[in-house]
């Protein structure tokens, strides 16, 4: 056995899959649906788990997280759900144009960044249009285990409500609606008071709803403890910039529509990640020099960290100046 | 009084720090002895209208300036032991955005904190200020009796016998440090007891 | 290959023995001639043929013996076992890790079938026969954490993973390196490591929790730890320690070789699927000095590292005082030699002692 610290391998373990379903939600969100292709049982998973899925785009890899939504108690099927981002970079583009049933796809083992405190008294899970996901596996693990939650779900329309009428048929006393086009919001302040010593809260949605729960709860005096949330941030693209990988003695430039991770992945550089989404940290990257501004949108560094110049997270930041040299 | 400068140390030690009045929905105050002061450096008329006030005075005379700051609900025990099951009853009750405040020996506030964490308040949320004696709560890791108040290292524990050494190790859910036999390698070779901060 | 357990105990008379089959494969924790902390992690995934690497629990021919130290160790002290309410479903991660690993590992000694959440368990060498009802706690004798641990070697800590760290809220420690369960559960990482010296400072901590928080399903690793104990016994808990201290004095530079025994921990890393939490079993092995010695590469390596290791680790792993006396019979077995670097005993490359 070698003493040698094990080197970070780039993502989790992967599962091929077969999509065996396709099942278009609304305007914006399908469904789709997994089983292995050696014909196996998946792994068991926690609530708010995520996987992510590789799409091979005429020879152009793209990998995009997406929260695991299908009950954890059945290891016969994986589901997600995509919501169509037509701004966007084009892996949710691709999911709904280009796979459909019987098209084999590779999925990593499932990991969690967003689990459960089973400490908890009583879970409340606040929604955000797609940010339901997450929420749909943790309702189906608390349900077999009688855990204590309720939902509050804040939709666009009623018409975009994805998974508004199955969840309101399955739990009506723990599901509360609410959609902006009816000027319904959720009352925060009054949902959080009078809750039990115990309370977790969890959000998932857009970054102004997570900042407005946070600090809701936190002037109301709630440890931050028990205030849960993920975001998985979308890279965005950017001006093309170019980047020298000292390590690997190569010079790399990153395209308008890809990520700094992903143009690395490309040029054959081995880097680690798991949620590519700028919450897990295992893509974090030492920065050598440099002579520009960087364009920091990760969870995981400080923002010292992000002053400092000295370290930045591939696979959602980017840089606009003269030069960068990486550690890489 | 000044406060006792704890020496650094490993990190399962305790830190204590200062309290502050913070944001919300009620205020609970539990403190026993010199804690009590601890109290009065944060108390307001605002803040007292929100607060319950748990007090152990152990031969001090705090009790009437605590009563006098006018807190929403006052209770003076005799002893910990006494008051533990009024302090599990305010907590039964509370919610969220409760601020639990403890103060004075250690023992009081380890006791008290492991009530809140037990009530679903995570430790890192209670706030904390040592105030008067240094003495600790000590678990016998061998019988698991718990010797309260103990000023000397090495001691006898007050349930088994043996002779014990004062280790920094610290449990939250026991509310103790912990004291391991001295002389299980040579029976008998007892070092003479000088004070843990000595 | 069937293994053949032996009859022995790990206290009183201990009739603890290594076949020389186990002593081949003993996992000497020195890869060079010194040693000091690392972040020594490695993948688990299986290793060479017949080591202790190979399986992804090992099963050895102490395996009968060992179990029935535990359930003697827990009839005396059920705090060795331990788990704190919310972690009943890790329990049960666990259970099924334990069932599915050995039953796939070891198909002639553990059988599981499943037919839906009715499960039938085969322990052969233990006798077992078991039904039960996947996550229905009613339907097992003990908890489901309880329930396989007393069939499986090794501590077990189960391991909350929140706030960024690792929380020890559930294990069955009876073969411990002398740190208690009891008084331990519910501390995080850098508090149940506090006792240790040298290593904070060193950071090795801080880069332990950040590998382990990223441990992830289908992706275990391990990684060796040691200590020394006087007499093969498993039970060196705090607990008793007023009792078998005293142990550590009866060595005399006749008995050393038979009575030292160099203690190797395979500490291996789980992640829990169901749960999202983490577990930590803790595989002790015991070689005595006198066993060790017949690989001479295991001779001249053992006399450099424990001759040139820093006085506080002595010091924390409790044979500072014997450390004279062990040093007096190592280097007997220490010609100066060169040793071949990696753990394994290389007896068929590596010359014989030259003096």
């Amino acid at each position: 056995m070698s003493a040698a610290p094990q080197k970070a391998k780039p993502g989790a373990e992967k599962i091929a899959v077969n999509v065996t379903a396709v099942v278009p939600l609304n305007d914006l969100v399908t469904r789709f649906e997994f089983q292995r292709s050696d014909g196996d049982l998946f792994p068991p998973f926690s609530g708010g788990a995520h996987t992510v899925v590789t799409m091979d785009d005429n020879g152009r890899h793209r990998l995009n997280p997406y929260s695991l939504m299908s009950d954890p108690a059945d290891l016969t099927t994986y589901a997600i759900s995509v919501r169509r981002d037509d701004e966007g970079r084009g892996g949710s583009l691709f999911m709904h144009r280009n796979v459909s049933v019987g098209d084999r796809m590779t999925i990593t083992y499932p990991v969690n960044l967003f689990s459960l405190d089973l400490r908890a008294r009583k879970h409340v899970f606040l929604a955000g249009g797609i940010g339901i996901t997450p929420f749909m596996a943790m309702i189906a693990q608390l349900e077999h285990s009688n855990g204590n939650w309720e939902l509050h779900y804040a939709c666009r329309t009623p018409a975009l409500g994805t998974y508004v009428d199955e969840l309101r048929y399955k739990y009506p006393n723990k599901v509360h609606i609410y959609y902006d086009d009816q000027n319904q919001a959720i009352r925060l302040e009054d949902l959080l008071d009078g809750q039990p010593l115990g309370t977790n809260i969890y959000v998932c949605g857009p970054k102004g709803m997570i900042d407005w729960v946070h600090a809701t709860a936190s002037a109301a005096g709630w440890p931050d403890a028990n205030v849960h949330s993920e975001e998985f941030l979308a890279p965005q693209p950017g001006e093309p910039f170019e980047v020298r990988l000292c390590k690997s003695d190569k010079t790399i430039t990153v395209g308008e529509h890809e990520s700094l991770l992903e143009a690395i992945e490309r040029a054959g550089v081995e880097a680690p990640f798991l949620c590519r989404g700028g919450s897990c940290g295992q893509c974090e990257t030492n920065v050598v020099s440099h002579d520009g501004t960087f364009v920091h949108r990760d969870h995981w560094l400080t923002e010292d960290q992000h002053a400092s110049g000295e370290k930045i997270m591939p696979c959602v930041s980017r840089f606009a100046g003269k030069s960068l040299e990486l550690d890489r | 009084m000044s406060k006792f400068e704890f020496p650094p140390s490993i990190k399962s030690r305790p830190v204590y720090g200062t309290l502050e009045a913070r944001p919300g929905k009620g205020h609970l105050m539990i403190a026993d002895a010199d804690g009590a002061e601890a109290i009065m450096d944060i108390a307001t008329p605002d803040l007292m209208a929100q607060t319950h006030i748990i007090y152990i005075p152990r031969g001090t005379d705090f009790a009437d300036k605590l009563r006098s700051l006018n807190p929403a609900q006052f209770y003076e025990g005799p002893t910990y032991a006494a008051s533990v099951s009024r302090i599990r009853r305010v907590l039964q009750d509370a919610h969220m955005g409760l601020q639990v405040y403890l103060a004075g020996t250690e023992g009081l506030m380890g006791q008290a904190q492991n009530e809140a964490m037990m009530a679903g308040i995570p430790h890192t949320a209670i706030q904390t200020e040592h105030r008067g004696s240094t003495a600790r709560r000590m678990q016998c890791v061998h019988c698991k009796g718990i010797t309260e108040d103990v000023e000397t290292d090495p001691f006898v524990c007050s349930h088994c016998g043996l002779n014990l050494f004062v280790r920094d190790h610290y449990s939250r859910r026991l509310a103790a440090y912990q004291g391991v036999c001295i002389d299980a390698e040579d029976p008998g070779n007892v070092p003479a007891p000088k004070g843990i901060y000595e | 290959m069937t293994i053949q357990f032996n009859d022995e105990t790990f206290r009183d008379d201990y009739s603890f023995h290594n076949s020389d089959w186990a002593i081949k494969r003993f996992p000497f924790p020195f890869h060079e001639d010194s040693y000091m902390y690392a972040v020594n992690m490695e993948q688990h995934r299986g290793g060479p043929e017949g080591s202790v690497y190979e399986k992804r629990f090992d099963v050895d021919e102490h395996y009968i013996s060992e179990m029935r130290d535990r359930a003697m160790v827990l009839a005396d002290d059920p705090l060795r076992c331990q788990s704190l309410p919310h972690m009943t479903l890790a329990g049960w991660d666990l259970l099924e890790l334990i069932m599915v690993s050995k039953s796939e590992d070891y198909p002639d000694l553990f059988e599981l079938h499943r037919d839906g959440d009715t499960w039938r368990w085969i322990n052969k060498p233990l006798g077992i026969d078991d039904t039960f009802t996947f996550l229905d706690e009613t339907t097992l004798p003990y908890g489901p954490m309880e329930y396989i641990t007393r069939q499986t070697q090794g501590d077990f800590c189960v391991l909350d993973q929140r706030d960024g760290n690792l929380w020890m809220d559930a294990g069955t420690v009876t073969t411990q390196a002398d740190w208690s369960l009891d008084f331990d559960i519910g501390m995080n990482f850098f508090e149940w490591h506090a006792p240790v010296p040298l290593a904070h400072e060193k950071g090795i901590f801080e880069r332990a929790l950040k590998f382990l928080l990223n441990i992830q399903q289908g992706a275990p690793a391990r990684r060796l730890n040691w200590t020394m104990t006087v007499n093969p016994l498993l039970d060196t808990s705090p607990e008793n320690y007023h009792k078998w201290g005293v142990q550590k004095t009866t060595l005399t530079p006749e008995n050393i070789g038979a009575k030292q025994h160099l203690r190797v921990e395979l500490q291996t890393f789980f992640r829990l699927p169901r749960s999202n939490g983490l577990v930590f079993p803790i595989r002790c092995y015991l070689c005595s000095f006198q066993d060790l010695m017949t690989m001479p590469k295991w001779g001249r390596r053992l006399h450099r590292v424990v001759r040139d290791l820093p006085v506080e680790l002595a010091t924390y792993k409790g044979f500072i005082d014997n450390r004279p006396m062990m040093l007096d019979y190592l280097s007997q077995f220490d010609d100066g030699l060169p040793t071949s670097p990696g753990i394994f005993p290389d007896f068929d490359t590596e010359p014989a002692l030259q003096k």
